[in-house]
């Protein structure tokens, strides 16, 4: 066991796969000798060398699609991608090409890759620095989608990433990189993808969350518990597929939900957890599923802590929705 | 299983600090004189103007990374090093003309006639913020002064200044666009696509290649295996010239020339700027981590600054006093424009809905509605980006 923080536990999981198996490669900008602009890939280059940490020329589209031809000849490649905002340029290699590799060529070539890069907003970024574009990617067939909340889960869910037959997209919260501490093991484990976590259970409204805003909820959580609302809060740490027999579990209890998420309210990704559980907990239902969520305006500078979805917002929700 | 193999590309002998191969254009010498081959024989004036304007922009860069350190702003991305480049470039374009900029050339902006109250309202994100505090200090706007508006995403803005002239240039205005990029951004799908459509629709674009060296800790031998980086306009029928970007006289002749051929018509010009960052690639930064402190001395030693200013000496048109002088009341000025940023308020919370669209759709009313009667969130953090 030793103490870790969400960069390290991804460092731990990238370093021991990479000694575990030479076939696993790490790309992107800046993830050489200085080992990342969020220091995640430290020490790799040291240790593996120029040819299996590499830093590439400025161009997403390059990485992603260089990664996909080294998949298919049998590398397990993870690139990274520097921040999830400087994605686009990679958008038709990650959507046309390793979503559809495997389904459009009969099965022939799977393309497992495992695309780690930072999300999400409270580091002061402004637009270009903060976005949250999982529901892009987990409206592709084809692609799995991680974000992790803590070092342990990042840790075994980067190990169990690197190791599927599919392409992930592995989000990381930046917002907690060196906020969240906790004991991750020395030894190999994995989480499988695909499971969710209760962590905190409770009777009277499910709370989904993931990634760095898991913890404005249990805060909000913590909250509301003073005023006699018990929550069930879930984090998803998979994304898609989704683990809906914990949620359906859990709405079937509660019988009312909350989503939060960064992303823009409008086709994000908890409009898709309200008509899944409204479709199967219809009659269960004792109250209208709300999401707390970003606004439909892209991601400001200023006024991020009025943006985000933070405790000042879940609460009132709760109450709400615990009332209704 | 990955094999372990030599790869052999051809690459340019790295040359030392402010040494250049012969296509490369220079003005000012050692000893302060210009080249009479290749000076643009501006005038003593203008040359004074270049200079002081190199210094303000050298003084404000400071200033802002110590306010950084001191947590009053959030992040700021420099121009130590990149002056001559940058001043001596943006110089060359006539009123007419536009800019489109990538993110470090805020010394064009002001330059370009934005005041500097403007921009330092930027760094702070207030209400009186040309971007109304919705993006990072440093990414400005500047349409009444011509000059476009700054994203993160590396090359974007290379395209579009090839279709923004392209536009001129079917309503046949006469004008050049410069767009400004690193080294990196010459690896970037937006690079290529604009030289090409640039070359194929003969677009008056002017393109400001600032090769400073690095993109961020990647040295520019990893964005390209070819000769020069100005080799890249050969495969596109682009004009190509290299220039000693640290010589504010010789960026601006060649830059000048290459307005002056595409306001006529005659078609695009690469520049490619022979620079270096001297400092980190912004204040997330710290270069300690991936070059060597005696490259840096080296480059040090090229100086545009202390270059320009033994030019303006040599003509007898720049003393110490002048140097105190100039410095005073930049600083004094700068003091001023700080004092007032950080009296003016945040932009207004509803101001967050703006611009989205042109009208609020009825989604945008009912979600402002909603945030502005709902609880407020705590204080407003520091942080920042690459
Ligand atoms: C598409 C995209 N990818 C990555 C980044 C992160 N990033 C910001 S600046 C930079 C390096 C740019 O280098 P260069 O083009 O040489 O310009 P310089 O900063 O040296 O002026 C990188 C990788 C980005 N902004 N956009
Ligand atoms: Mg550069």
């Amino acid at each position: 066991m030793s103490e870790m923080n969400l960069v390290q536990a991804i460092n731990a999981a990238l370093r021991q796969e990479m000694r575990r198996n030479p076939d696993v490669v790490v790309l992107g900008e800046d993830v050489g000798k200085v080992g990342g602009v969020f220091r995640v890939t430290q020490g790799l280059w040291e240790e593996f060398g120029d040819e299996r940490v590499i830093d590439t020329p400025l161009a997403e589209g390059g990485i992603i699609g260089t990664a996909i031809g080294m998949a298919l000849y049998g590398l397990r490649p993870v690139p990274e991608i520097q921040f999830a905002d400087f994605i686009y340029p990679a958008f038709d290699q990650i959507v046309s090409e390793a979503a559809k590799y495997r389904y459009r060529s009969g099965g022939e070539y799977p393309c497992p890759i495992t695309i780690r890069t930072p999300v999400g907003g409270g580091i002061r970024g402004g637009h270009y620095h903060s976005q949250s574009p999982e529901a892009l990617f987990i409206h592709t067939p084809g692609l799995k989608v991680v974000c992790p909340s803590n070092p342990y889960d990042a840790k075994g869910l980067l190990v169990s990433s690197i190791r599927d037959d599919d392409p992930v997209l592995f989000f990381e919260p930046k917002r907690v990189y060196r906020a969240v501490k906790m004991e991750v093991p020395d030894e190999e484990y994995t989480i499988p993808l695909g499971v969710a976590k209760i962590v905190r259970p409770g009777d009277h409204v499910t709370v989904i969350a993931w990634g760095a805003m898991l913890y404005e909820a249990l805060a909000s959580a913590d909250e509301v518990a003073a005023e006699g609302i018990s929550c069930e809060v879930i984090d998803l740490r998979t994304l898609w597929p989704v683990d809906i027999d914990t949620l359906v579990q859990s709405v079937q209890k509660t019988g009312r939900f909350v989503v939060v998420h960064e992303a823009p309210k409008s086709c994000g990704y908890g409009a898709e957890l309200v008509s899944l559980l409204t479709e199967k907990c219809f009659l269960r239902l004792e109250a209208p599923p709300v999401r707390v969520t970003g606004w439909d305006t892209p991601f400001p500078y200023t006024l991020e802590n009025e943006y985000l979805p933070l405790q000042h917002r879940i609460v009132p929700a709760l109450r709400e929705t615990a009332r209704y | 299983m990955v094999q372990t193999s030599s790869i052999d590309t051809p690459r340019r002998p790295t040359p030392a600090p402010g040494q250049h191969d012969d296509d490369v254009v220079t003005v000012i010498g050692p000893d302060g004189q210009a080249n009479p081959a290749t000076d643009p024989r501006l005038g003593v004036e203008m040359e004074r103007r270049l200079y002081t304007a190199m210094v303000r922009t050298r003084i404000v860069d400071q200033q802002l990374e110590r306010l950084q350190r001191q947590g009053r702003i959030g992040f700021h991305i420099g121009s130590l090093g990149e002056e001559a480049c940058i001043l001596g470039s943006v110089a060359a374009f006539r009123e007419q003309d536009w800019i489109f900029p990538c993110y470090r050339e805020f010394g064009a902006l002001l330059w370009r006639g934005m005041p500097l109250q403007r921009y330092v309202d930027n760094m702070y994100g207030n209400a009186n913020d040309p971007v109304k505090g919705r993006q990072m200090p440093d990414h400005y706007t500047g349409r009444p002064y011509r000059f476009g508006s700054v994203s993160s995403p590396i090359g974007t803005q290379i395209t579009q200044a090839v279709g923004f002239g392209w536009a001129a240039r079917l309503r046949r205005d006469p004008i050049a666009v410069g767009v400004y990029f690193g080294d990196g951004a010459t690896s970037s799908n937006d690079f290529h696509t604009g030289m090409n459509f640039a070359g194929v629709f003969r677009a008056p674009v002017v393109f400001l290649l600032r090769n400073n060296r690095w993109a961020i800790s990647v040295p520019v031998e990893r964005q390209s295996a070819s000769r020069t980086l100005a080799d890249k306009g050969i495969a596109y029928g682009v004009r190509a010239v290299r220039c000693d970007g640290n010589d504010a006289l010789a960026t601006y002749a060649v830059v000048r020339e290459a307005v002056e051929r595409a306001a006529r018509g005659e078609g695009p010009t690469l520049v490619e700027m022979l620079t270096y960052r001297l400092g980190g690639h912004s204040t997330s930064d710290d270069p300690r981590a991936y070059r060597a402190q005696d490259e840096v001395e080296a480059w040090r030693r090229t100086d545009p600054l202390v270059r320009m200013r033994r030019r303006l000496e040599a003509l007898g048109a720049w003393s110490e006093a002048d140097e105190q002088r100039w410095r005073a009341e930049v600083e004094a000025e700068l003091r001023a424009c700080i004092e007032t940023a950080e009296r003016t308020p945040p932009p207004a919370l509803s101001s967050m809905f703006d611009d989205v669209y042109a009208q609020r759709p009825w989604h945008l009313r009912e979600q402002a509605e909603s945030c502005e009667r709902g609880p407020r969130a705590r204080a407003h953090g520091h942080g920042g980006g690459h």
